[in-house]
This record gives C-alpha cells, sequence and structure tokens, in this order.
C-alpha cells in the first residue's frame, strides 16, 4: 500500500499536469538523480562508467529523440545514425574551424545542423508513409555515409579520414576523466530530457500522437501534417544530433564515419521498440538492455557454456551474439509489443494494489 | 557509344540480378503483407547451405559427378530452407499475427540476426565457392558494328534469363491460380482471411519456403559470381530501392525496377560520380528510388491505398 | 444540464423560419434559423469506377438541425468527407458563408469552424479521453515550440487555459470519470461520447454527425439526443446529422435530405420526406 495516491488532491490544473504528480514518483525521481549524480561516480569503477555507464547515457538521448519520431509521431525512420553523424561531423567542423569555439555551444550547432538535414531528408514523410517512408529514410543515411567518406570538406581533409577531439572543457573544467565525462553527458541528457518531456505533453506533443494514431481525423481538427511531421523531424534530428556528438566527441574521441552507419541506426531502432514506444521513460529502459546485452553475453556466455563443457572462440561468441540478440528481438517483440515501459507501468499498477492481488 | 552501351548492357544484368533479390520481398510482402528484412540473410544463408553440401556431398556420399552433387546439394539446400520455413513461420509469424507493421518489420529483423549468426556458426565463416558450371568468360557481342564488340558477361547474361524465367513463373502463380488469390487475400488482412478458412499457418510456409528458393537461386547465382560471403546479406539493402520503386506488391514491378535501377546506377557512376567524388553507387539507388516516391508513392506498378474514414 | 457558459446565445430570428412548420409551434421547439450557411451545389464524387456521389445539391441553414438519411452505402459520410476536404469531389461546389470552393483543405475548413464526429470514431487510441479532447483545442494553442518545451509564461496559462475550457466539455458530458483512461479502454458509448467531446472542444459553427447514435442502447440514445440538442440551443450550433434511428430524426430535426446510391431522392421536412414515395422505395426496397 506504499505506492497509493489516496489522500493527495490536486486544486489546480497546474498540480494536475505536472510530470510527476503523485508524491511518491517525484521521491523515486529524486533518489534517482541524487544516484545518478551523486552515488555511481563515487562508487562505481572507471570501467564500469566507460563501458557501460557513458554509452549508456549517450545512447539514452539517441533513442529519445528516435522516440519522438518514430514512438510519438508514428513516423519509421531507419536514418537516425546519419543524423547522428550530421550531428557528430557538424559540432567537429564548428569546434575545429572556429577558435575559441566552446564545447557546448559547438554539440548545439551540430544538433541544429542534423535538424537541417532531418528536415530535408524528412519531407517525404509528406507523401509517403510506413515501410516506403522507412526505405526513404535508409537514403538519408546512406547519404550521409558517402558524405563524410567522399566530401573531404567535412573531415578537415584528413588523410586516413578519421577525425579526433582532444582537450574539452566547460567553463575551464576539463573534462577527460571517466567521471568528468560521465557527469557532463549525465547533465545534458537530463536537461534534454526535461524538455522533451515537456514538449510530449503539450500541444505539439498532441499533434504528433494525433498523427500518428488518425492522421486523417487530425486534419479535420485543423491539425496540419506538414507542420507535426517536420516539426517532429526537427526536434528528432535535433537530439539525435546532439546525441551524436557528444558520442564521438565524448564516448568515441576519434571516430571515422563507419561509426554512424546503418548498424547504428538499427540499434536505435530496437531502442526504442524494446524500451517502448511514445515513452520517455521506455527509451532508457531500450538503451540500458541493448548497451548491457553484448557485454553481458561476452563475459556470461563463456562462463555458462564452460558448465556444459563447450568451449567457444571468440568468433564463435559473436556469432552467438548475433542469434542471442535475434531471439531475444522476436521473443520481447511476441511478449510485450509496447516494450519495458509497458511492463514498468504494468509493475506499478500493481504495486498501487500490493498487496492485494486486484 | 561502345562503351555507354556497354555500361547500360552491365547494368541491365546487374540490375536483373538485384531482381532476383527483391523477388524475394516482393513475394512475402505481397503474400503476408510483411515486409521480410530478412531477406538478405536468407540469401546468404541459402548459398552458405548450397556451397556446404556441393562440398560435403561429395565426401559422404562418394559421388564424384559434379553434375549430380550439385543437384544433390540443391535438393539438400532447399529442404533446410523450407525447414526455415516452417519453424519461422511457427516461432516469429505465427505468434505475431495482426500486429502492425513495424513490429512485424522488426521481428524481420531480429530473423535476420539470428540467421547470421546461425548460418556462420553452422557453415563456418570463409568465403566459400559456388561452382554449378556457370560459365566464365566473357562474350563479344556485335563485332561487326563495334570495333572489338561490346563485352558482355556471360554468367550476368544467364542469371538474368533465369530471373526472367523465374519472374514470369511466379507472376503467374500470382495472377492465375487459386493458391495465388488465397496469397493475396493473406496480404490484405490475416484476421479476415482466417475468418474465411485459409490456412494462414499453411499459407505463410508455402510462401516463405517459395521465398526461400528464390533466395537459394539468387544466392547461388551470387555466390557464383562473388564467392559466399557475408556482403551477400547486405544484397538486400541494395535490394531495397528497388522494390519501393517498382512497387511493394508487384512482381513484375520488381523486374522493372531492378533494370531501371541497374542501368541508372551504373551511369550515374560513370557520368555524374566524377563530379561528385565518386562512389556514389551506394546512395545513388535510394535517392532515385526517393525522387519517383514523392511523384508516385505507391511505386511504379503498387497498389494505391485509399483511406476509409 | 450544464451550460457551457462561454458564449451568449445569438439573437432571436424567426423571420426566415417560414419553411418550417415548427417555427410557429410552441417555445420549446421554437428554432432560430437563420440564413444559408453551407449550400451544397452538383457534387459529384467517384473513386476508380464506384460513383460515390452524382449531382447532389442541397443547403443547410443556420442554427437547424439538417439531417442526411439513406440506405447504407448512399455516399452519406462521403458527402461530409466532401465537406471536410478528406475527399476532393470531381465536380460541385460547396459555398460555406458566401465563399465558394472547388474542393475544401481540412485545415481551412476547420478554420471556418466546421467540427465533425466520425463513423468509425477515428478516436486517437494511444491518448487519454483528455488528450483526445484536448486535440480539439490545438487551433486555439498558438505558443511557439522553444515556449512549450520550457512550459514556462504564456505557454503554460494558455495549457490551463484550454484545460478548463476542455474540462466544462467533460462535464457537460459527463465524462469526468474517465478523463484519464486511454479511449481504447472506454465501452463504445463513451467512445462516442468523447468523439462528441472533441469536435466540440473546436467550438464550431457548424457541427458534421456522422451517425453519433450508432450501436447505442435507448438510454444511451436519449442522452446524446440531450447533448446534441443542448448544443444546438445554447449556442447556435448548426447541426448536419447522418442517422439512421427514424425515431430520433423525426423528432430533432427540423429539415431532411435522403441520399441512395449516390443520387438525392428527397429533400424537406421530416413528415414530408416520411411520405415520400421514393424514400419508401428506398428503404423498403422494390424489385429494381
Amino acid at each position: 500500500m506504499i505506492y497509493r495516491e489516496n489522500g493527495q488532491f490536486k486544486t489546480s490544473y497546474r498540480a494536475d499536469q505536472a510530470i510527476f504528480p503523485i508524491a511518491q514518483d517525484r521521491l523515486f525521481i529524486g533518489l534517482l538523480l541524487v544516484v545518478a549524480f551523486v552515488v555511481v561516480p563515487g562508487l562505481a569503477s572507471d570501467y564500469l562508467l566507460r563501458a557501460l555507464l557513458i554509452p549508456f547515457v549517450i545512447m539514452s538521448l539517441a533513442a529519445l529523440g528516435v522516440n519522438i519520431l518514430v514512438g510519438y509521431c508514428g513516423q519509421i525512420s531507419l536514418g537516425s545514425g546519419a543524423f547522428m553523424a550530421v550531428g557528430a561531423y557538424g559540432a567537429y567542423n564548428f569546434f575545429q574551424r572556429l577558435p575559441g569555439m566552446p564545447l557546448v555551444p559547438a554539440l548545439i550547432l551540430g544538433g541544429l545542423c542534423a535538424t537541417c538535414f532531418g528536415v530535408l531528408f524528412g519531407l517525404p514523410s509528406l507523401r509517403v508513409k510506413g515501410l516506403y517512408l522507412a526505405v526513404a529514410t535508409l537514403a538519408a543515411q546512406f547519404f550521409a555515409d558517402w558524405m563524410f567518406l567522399r566530401i573531404k570538406w567535412f573531415t578537415l581533409d584528413t588523410p586516413s579520414g578519421s577525425v579526433s577531439v582532444s582537450n574539452l572543457q566547460v567553463f575551464g573544467l576539463p573534462i577527460d576523466s571517466a567521471v568528468s565525462k560521465y557527469l557532463f553527458c549525465l547533465a545534458m541528457l537530463v536537461v534534454i530530457a526535461l524538455l522533451a518531456k515537456n514538449l510530449v505533453r503539450s500541444a505539439i506533443g498532441r499533434e504528433w500522437m494525433a498523427i500518428r494514431d488518425m492522421d486523417v481525423a487530425a486534419a479535420v481538427l485543423g491539425i496540419r501534417p506538414m507542420y507535426a511531421k517536420l516539426t517532429a523531424f526537427a526536434v528528432s534530428s535535433f537530439i539525435i544530433g546532439v546525441a551524436g556528438g557528444l558520442w564521438a566527441f565524448v564516448y568515441l574521441g576519434a571516430w571515422e564515419p563507419a561509426a554512424f552507419s546503418v548498424d547504428q541506426s538499427f540499434r536505435l531502432l530496437f531502442m526504442v521498440i524494446i524500451g517502448g514506444l511514445g515513452s520517455i521513460m521506455g527509451s532508457f529502459f531500450g538503451a540500458a538492455f541493448i548497451v548491457v546485452l553484448p557485454i553481458a553475453l561476452n563475459q556470461f556466455l563463456p562462463a555458462i557454456l564452460g558448465m556444459f563443457g563447450i568451449s567457444i572462440s571468440t568468433a564463435g561468441i559473436s556469432h552467438a551474439e548475433l542469434m542471442i540478440f535475434g531471439v531475444l528481438i522476436v521473443w520481447f517483440l511476441i511478449v510485450e509489443p509496447h516494450g519495458l515501459a509497458k511492463l514498468w507501468s504494468t509493475g506499478k499498477q500493481k504495486l498501487r494494489l500490493w498487496p492485494f492481488p486486484h | 557509344m561502345g562503351p555507354i552501351l556497354e555500361t547500360i548492357i552491365g547494368g541491365l544484368m546487374t540490375g536483373m540480378l538485384y531482381s532476383l533479390v527483391a523477388l524475394g520481398f516482393v513475394l512475402i510482402f505481397k503474400a503476408s503483407g510483411v515486409f521480410n528484412f530478412a531477406q538478405g540473410a536468407m540469401v546468404l544463408f541459402a548459398a552458405l547451405a548450397m556451397a556446404r553440401f556441393s562440398e560435403l556431398i561429395p565426401q559422404w556420399t562418394g559421388i564424384q559427378d559434379k553434375f549430380t552433387a550439385n543437384a544433390l546439394a540443391f535438393i539438400a539446400a532447399m529442404a533446410l530452407m523450407i525447414v526455415c520455413a516452417w519453424l519461422i513461420e511457427r516461432f516469429v509469424l505465427g505468434k505475431l499475427v495482426n500486429q502492425e507493421g513495424v513490429t512485424l518489420l522488426m521481428a524481420t529483423l531480429g530473423v535476420s540476426y539470428f540467421l547470421d549468426g546461425f548460418g556462420q556458426t553452422l557453415f563456418g565463416s570463409s568465403i566459400y565457392k559456388i561452382d554449378v558450371g556457370m560459365p566464365k568468360d566473357p562474350m563479344f557481342l556485335f563485332e561487326k558494328t563495334f570495333q572489338g564488340g561490346l563485352l558482355v558477361n556471360q554468367e550476368d547474361l544467364v542469371a538474368a534469363g533465369i530471373a526472367a524465367a523465374l519472374v514470369a513463373a511466379l507472376a503467374a502463380f500470382f495472377q492465375y491460380t487459386g493458391t495465388g488469390r488465397a496469397l493475396r487475400a493473406v496480404a490484405d488482412d490475416h484476421q479476415a482471411a482466417q475468418s474465411i478458412g485459409i490456412p494462414l499457418s499453411r499459407i505463410w510456409v508455402i510462401v516463405w519456403s517459395v521465398a526461400g528458393f528464390v533466395a537459394l537461386v539468387a544466392g547461388i547465382i551470387w555466390g557464383s559470381k562473388l564467392g559466399v560471403q557475408f556482403s551477400l546479406s547486405v544484397l538486400a539493402l541494395k535490394a531495397l530501392p528497388l522494390v519501393i520503386l517498382g512497387g511493394l506488391t508487384s512482381v513484375p514491378g520488381a523486374i522493372v525496377g531492378g533494370l531501371i535501377l541497374g542501368v541508372g546506377e551504373k551511369l550515374a557512376e560513370v557520368f555524374i560520380g566524377p563530379m561528385l567524388g565518386g562512389g556514389i553507387e551506394i546512395w545513388f539507388a535510394y535517392v532515385l528510388a526517393l525522387a519517383f516516391l514523392l511523384i508516385r508513392p505507391q511505386g511504379l506498378f503498387g497498389e494505391k491505398i485509399i483511406d476509409r474514414v | 444540464m450544464t451550460a457551457l457558459a462561454l458564449k451568449k446565445p445569438p439573437p432571436m430570428d424567426v423571420a426566415s423560419a417560414s419553411n418550417d412548420p415548427r417555427a410557429t409551434d410552441t417555445p420549446i421547439t421554437q428554432r432560430r434559423i437563420g440564413d444559408v450557411v453551407l449550400d451544397v451545389q452538383n457534387i459529384s464524387l467517384s473513386f476508380g469506377g464506384v460513383k460515390a456521389l452524382t449531382d447532389i445539391s442541397f443547403d443547410v441553414r443556420e442554427h437547424e438541425v439538417r439531417a442526411i438519411i439513406g440506405p447504407n452505402g448512399a455516399g452519406k459520410s462521403s458527402m461530409l468527407n466532401c465537406i471536410n476536404g478528406v475527399y476532393r469531389p470531381q465536380q460541385g461546389s460547396i459555398t460555406f458563408r458566401g465563399k465558394t470552393f472547388k474542393h475544401m483543405n481540412s485545415r481551412q475548413v476547420a478554420e471556418m469552424g466546421v467540427a465533425r464526429t466520425f463513423q468509425n470514431l477515428a478516436l486517437f487510441k494511444g491518448m487519454s479521453v483528455l488528450d483526445n479532447i484536448m486535440t480539439g483545442r490545438n487551433l486555439r494553442m498558438k505558443s511557439n515550440l522553444l515556449l512549450q518545451a520550457l512550459r514556462i509564461g504564456p505557454a503554460e496559462r494558455e495549457e490551463i487555459r484550454n484545460r478548463e475550457f476542455v474540462e466544462r466539455i467533460i462535464d457537460f458530458l459527463e465524462i469526468q470519470a474517465h478523463r484519464k483512461t486511454p479511449v481504447g479502454r472506454l465501452p463504445y458509448g463513451l467512445q462516442k461520447r468523447v468523439d462528441l467531446g472533441r469536435a466540440l472542444a473546436m467550438e464550431p459553427k457548424v457541427l458534421l454527425l456522422d451517425e453519433p447514435m450508432a450501436g447505442m442502447n435507448v438510454e444511451e440514445k436519449q442522452d446524446m439526443c440531450r447533448f446534441i440538442l443542448d448544443v444546438n440551443d445554447e449556442f447556435g450550433t448548426t447541426i448536419v446529422l447522418i442517422e439512421h434511428d427514424m425515431g430520433v430524426v423525426m423528432d430533432i430535426s427540423d429539415r431532411v435530405v435522403v441520399l441512395d446510391y449516390g443520387k438525392k431522392i428527397g429533400d424537406g421536412s421530416p413528415d414530408e420526406v416520411r411520405r415520400n414515395p421514393e424514400v419508401i422505395k428506398a428503404y423498403l426496397g422494390t424489385s429494381h
């Protein structure tokens, strides 16, 4: 009975419309933030931060962006990798070409580059839907692949094709240790997630969802499909672009176009689907799942197989990873097509009644 | 003039080869409304099976005659594809009846990952050869009209012929047989088809088996050309814009789309490529399909979708 | 009956009620029928080979309740879809408040004050009742993206203002208990009310209702009739109503249009239409 909203009456619309109207939720989120910002940096090892937590934070941000487009607005996109790439290379160019350009504005400008790219390649959504749109977004993906491989201007004419950044700092504080990287990414994530949450519960969020659910009815209400779809592409690509910039600058340090290939696009889509379409929280769950899975498999698979006396080579592990990944995707889609977020909210519903069964 | 014609002919034939892969997509979509992202993985898997079986069957049975060994390998590989089709229907499609398109798409992506890993586990991951007796020497056509003649790859020519024959057979199947009609009903609405007694699971096994057959043929042809290696599964990504161009529900569309994109790609690389830095093949097909979509959203031969409110 | 006290009822105008015998009846059924507000002229619509509408013309007067009836497949929903800009008729024109259009643009139509409910509901299944009705307010919400993202000042106030308006509609339709429920979970009758609420949220001058009482039992129909008549009485909203229940049509409408196989076969007061032999033939059917 700890999770009851009994007695929590709202006396204003403002209170009713808050992001976390139930006091227990507010407490939980507060604790989570404390753990994320204070406890984790204090206790987590460098390895844990670098291998798991930093990628998780950045991928959550990217998944958030993808969720806005695919989950809230219902436009299938297989080109998210390209948006990350544009964000990364855009930020890179601003950072390197303009001396004295601070890090955060560079990332934001990269995001804006991604926005322009996203709106351009989002134009087909005004004409086509569903599968055809998915294939159209692949055009964005391959075009970006080519752009950053062949047009030397984007990579500042480096001979090898790969670029790198160093000496990152924010307001004079260097971002080189694992902890500082983690906190920087986390801060960006929290701020952008908050803005995104505000958007999806406002008029524009409702417009997106209306277009997703029934675009003919939405049009009859006076919603312009063009405005709704293009803003979804714009906001989504911005967020994904910033995430791309973070991925390149903070996580990778040095990268080439292959870092943002179509595999990345598929990964992001999986995160959103497994996490839960149309749910901000789902993006976090999905990112956690996809980031943790390969590492967990790598660690535990040889051990488990060893128990049966089967030894396995590294190539074998990567094949097995592919198989298990595939099976898990399918299993998930069968068991809970609405994703982990649905499981979470079902769990909360049960918690409201606990210890009673119904 | 000569070189341009060579490029065009080369493009036409490459286009036909892509169409072979695309056929699988169209088949499955036409008959079950599912967009099968695993088609590329199926091509690779089938090719791997064929390659390994054609190696192993002589070892197991002592048959030395190439033709018989290949034929047996073909049968074995086909049997494997049918088993695959049955398993996919049982464990994936059957459980996802009437889910949304995105869900099914993601499920086929999952299947493709699985097939990739499974194929390599089962058959190993080196590059294998397929030798089914395809002519490897180039041919020279029209030696009197053009100096030296037009260089044409015989292997591609044979492959194009096979593809054309396959397409004709499949088109006839869909149009003129009862099973073909049932398949089209299933593609329209799973539940409705089920409710009028169409045995959904059996239909799907049939369809995926036929798609498996197409994948096998495509795998053999491409494998014979390139060797059986991982890049075969990436072929699917090249075949996608083709399917979009031709229309997802049209078998002849797959061919026409293939021809247009094959030629377009080659010509673009020759003429536009140098201006842009080369290597534009990776996106040209997609951008072309995209531009096309804007003018005609359902593709060349696809069916128009009318929303009923 | 709660009063949505946001608009004053327009002044009484009995002058042009001469067509309508009810106008001189008792005060309860006195309608303030005005001038022609919507005029459909020679609309023809076909899909491929199928002719959905052939040369349809009729008009709708302000503040009246106009019913469109006819057997299934007569083209009634298609007619409404033409008015809303969902379908583009091949021929004909629609005049709304003096402005003539060859085909309508959905957004324009919405801005001109025409709202609509749908035969198959067309609710946004992924959203709650409250959110569904709030989408009806979208035309009035003007904050830009950035303000909405920051959720401060004008954006917040606008959201609250519109929330208040929607809450009054929820009160009016008596669905308070369900405001946070996802609409997909509600029973059919309640979903129909949400559809109506969403249309009302647009503060429409003309309300097109496509079979609002389909699938309802007697009590639910009475409730729905009550809501429709309230809306017409309190705000003078012109109602165009597609309905199969003859009892309802005869009771609440001022004039009736009858369609059959895409053609107009009757137009007049409910009594006139009921006695029209063409209409009787269409409904009861004789050998064609």
